[in-house]
């Protein structure tokens, strides 16, 4: 009956429709963004722990150890190797005399343990060179692109070869590197440990985090635990800390509550239109289904007919947001919007969208259980 | 309780809507026999309980006190799902607004029946397509109520009243809607598919056009049967 009355069928599909839409495409945004939280964590595959300051929140909230703390982690039984890393923001000054904001991550001299994941253009052991830089290829060719000469021209991506100040201190591209998108956006460009901490203020403590191999068949839990133990420091494995970021973000920032109230604000408003024209459409055939009735159909078969109904532009209006959802993220690729569509939210999309069409059967399934037959003898 | 062969038995037969000081009575003790075979047609002012009547017989509502027996099955003493058996089994409805699925073809529309029944679906559209070329309709299987006329529809609905062969056809002002011609014509195809020995005929009418096409006509006023008077039929 209902897809007899197209108007009501197609506004029920495009309500069912817009809520799963929202609500993907919000919840993928939620999940992307919090995903680069911790994205510069899953870009450092090597180290099995992270050693810092007990005090350190997440992944950017750095509280510098002394550069001593190295050895005394060293010492510790089950650690195989462990390297110093920088990590901190600092201005670098471009060609044009402008100055920009970059995370600049200082690797281990030696070992240069902790570069990118991915080099587009040189080696991770140009960076041995005199003031070598890897950087990104976004910052690149965004933040740090060389402004254009005349108004309305095209900026130049910052090269191989080109020359930054950071913190007054001279600095040379020798390569361009794909790292993870990060949640603060800026240009990341890497360099080694000593070189870092010659750009950096000064400061008495520099050393941001030591990172930690475990000797092999060592169970990682016990090694952070002998590492807490024996250092006073705190030792994450690399999920823990991914875990310790992702929930200071969720706990001590404002995200999960905008997100949340964009799902929110999708499932209501979903609720709201798919409920209102179920129930328009159940009181407009009332007279049928009273006629059904009195011709001898069950309670029991017309409820199966309502929720039929409701699952067909149920299981339409989720494909179609669903389907929208992911050709938006699809269309955004490669550009700074977070989008990370992962099962996950499929079932929370379902799962919704079914909510909505139960709630929205029910209250015509209420109307048409009650319903008298004795309705059909009404004019 | 004794029907006496009739396919509805009716004494002292009352209803009253509401309670307190809004109540209605709408049946005030109804005496009413239909035997198999007969057309009767149940005429009075509006308001009379006419409505209320056929809705108690056909049950699809319960009456408060008296006796009343369709083919001599107390309705009042069956559940709400013996009862929805019963009306799908043994009686067809005619409405007065045709009341014919918008978004089902006129086949599909006179298979409802059979298809509650438990019917397949190829068996019901077929036996569907017999009948309705038995109401003169055999060429408009595929259309679409909103595509027919009036007349057209109402001879629909008497198919899908006929479609499951039940013994009792209850009809709700089944020519009001249309002019007169066309009443006289749904009449027709009324009293020459839909009576014969193994089924009655109830029609509540308005309609004093269509009085010569009944066996009896019982007078309701007030919630009476006041009068119950034998005519000659016409065919």
């Amino acid at each position: 009956m209902l897809m007899g009355d197209r108007g009501k069928y197609l506004g029920l599909i495009m309500g069912l429709t817009f809520a799963a839409l929202l609500i993907t495409q919000q919840s993928a945004i939620f999940t992307g963004l919090m995903t680069r939280t911790y994205s510069f964590i899953n870009d450092l595959s090597q180290p099995d722990i992270w050693v810092m300051d007990p005090k350190v929140q997440f992944i950017d909230d750095i509280k510098p150890l002394q550069d001593t703390e190295l050895f005394r982690v060293r010492g510790v039984t089950g650690v195989e190797w462990a390297v110093p890393l920088y990590k901190g923001l600092l201005k670098a000054r471009l060609e044009d005399g402008n100055f920009q904001i970059v995370n600049v991550l200082g690797l281990d001299d030696a070992t240069l343990i902790g570069g990118p994941p991915q080099m587009i253009e040189g080696n991770l052991s140009d960076l041995r060179r005199q003031d070598a830089i890897i950087v990104n290829d976004v910052g690149a060719q965004t933040r740090l692109a060389k402004r254009p000469k005349e108004a309305g021209g095209k900026t130049t991506p910052l090269q191989v070869g080109d020359i930054l100040e950071i913190n007054d201190r001279r600095a040379v591209v020798v390569g361009i590197s794909r790292v993870s998108r990060t949640f603060q956006s800026q240009p990341v460009i890497y360099t080694t440990y000593s070189r870092a901490t010659s750009f950096a203020p000064r400061e008495r403590k520099l050393l941001s985090f030591v990172l930690v191999k475990a000797a092999d068949g060592v169970n990682l839990k016990e090694v952070a635990q002998k590492i807490r133990q024996g250092t006073g420091l705190a030792a994450y494995t690399a999920q823990e800390f991914k875990d310790l970021t992702y929930n200071f973000y969720m706990k001590s920032t404002g995200i999960p509550i905008n997100f949340g109230i964009a799902v929110m604000l999708g499932f209501l408003i979903g609720t709201a239109i798919a409920g209102q024209t179920f129930y328009n459409f159940t009181l407009e055939n009332l007279r049928y289904f009273g006629t059904l009735k009195a011709m001898g159909t069950t309670n029991g078969v017309l409820l199966r007919m309502i929720l039929l109904q409701a699952i067909v532009v149920g299981v339409l209006g989720f494909g179609l947001g669903v389907g929208g959802a992911a050709l938006f993220g699809y269309l955004m690729r490669g550009s700074e919007l977070a989008f990370r569509l992962v099962t996950e939210i499929l079932l929370l999309a379902g799962g919704a969208i079914g909510l909505i069409i139960v709630l929205s059967a029910l209250i015509s399934i209420r109307k048409v259980m009650k319903l008298e037959p004795a309705i059909v003898f009404k004019a | 309780m004794e029907s006496n062969g009739n396919a509805v038995y009716l004494r002292r037969v009352t209803k009253t809507y509401g309670s307190g000081p809004s109540r209605v009575p709408a049946l005030r003790g109804v005496d009413l026999d239909v035997p198999m075979g007969e057309m009767v047609m149940l005429v009075g002012p509006s308001g009379c309980g006419k409505t209320t009547l056929i809705s108690v017989v056909a049950g699809i509502l319960d009456h408060d006190e008296g006796d009343s027996l369709v083919f001599g099955n107390d309705l009042r003493a069956m559940s709400q799902s013996q009862k929805t058996t019963f009306r799908g089994t043994n009686i067809g409805f005619v409405f007065q607004a045709y009341n014919l699925i918008p978004s089902l073809t006129t086949m599909e529309n006179v298979a409802v029946p059979l298809l509650i029944l438990g019917n397949s679906r190829r068996a019901a559209l077929n036996r569907s397509k017999d009948v309705l070329a038995g109401v003169g309709l055999g060429d408009k299987l595929s259309a679409l109520p909103a595509t027919l006329s009036g007349g057209q529809q109402q001879r629909v609905a008497i198919a899908r009243a006929l479609v499951h062969n039940p013994r009792l056809i209850v009809c709700d002002e089944p020519t009001s809607a249309l002019d007169a011609d066309t009443g006289r014509m749904v009449m027709e195809v009324l009293r020459q598919t839909a009576l014969s020995e193994n089924r009655a005929l109830i029609i509540v009418t308005h309609d004093n056009r269509i009085f010569n096409f009944a066996d009896r006509i019982a007078r309701m006023d007030d919630g009476r049967i006041i009068l119950v008077e034998p005519q000659v039929a016409t065919s």
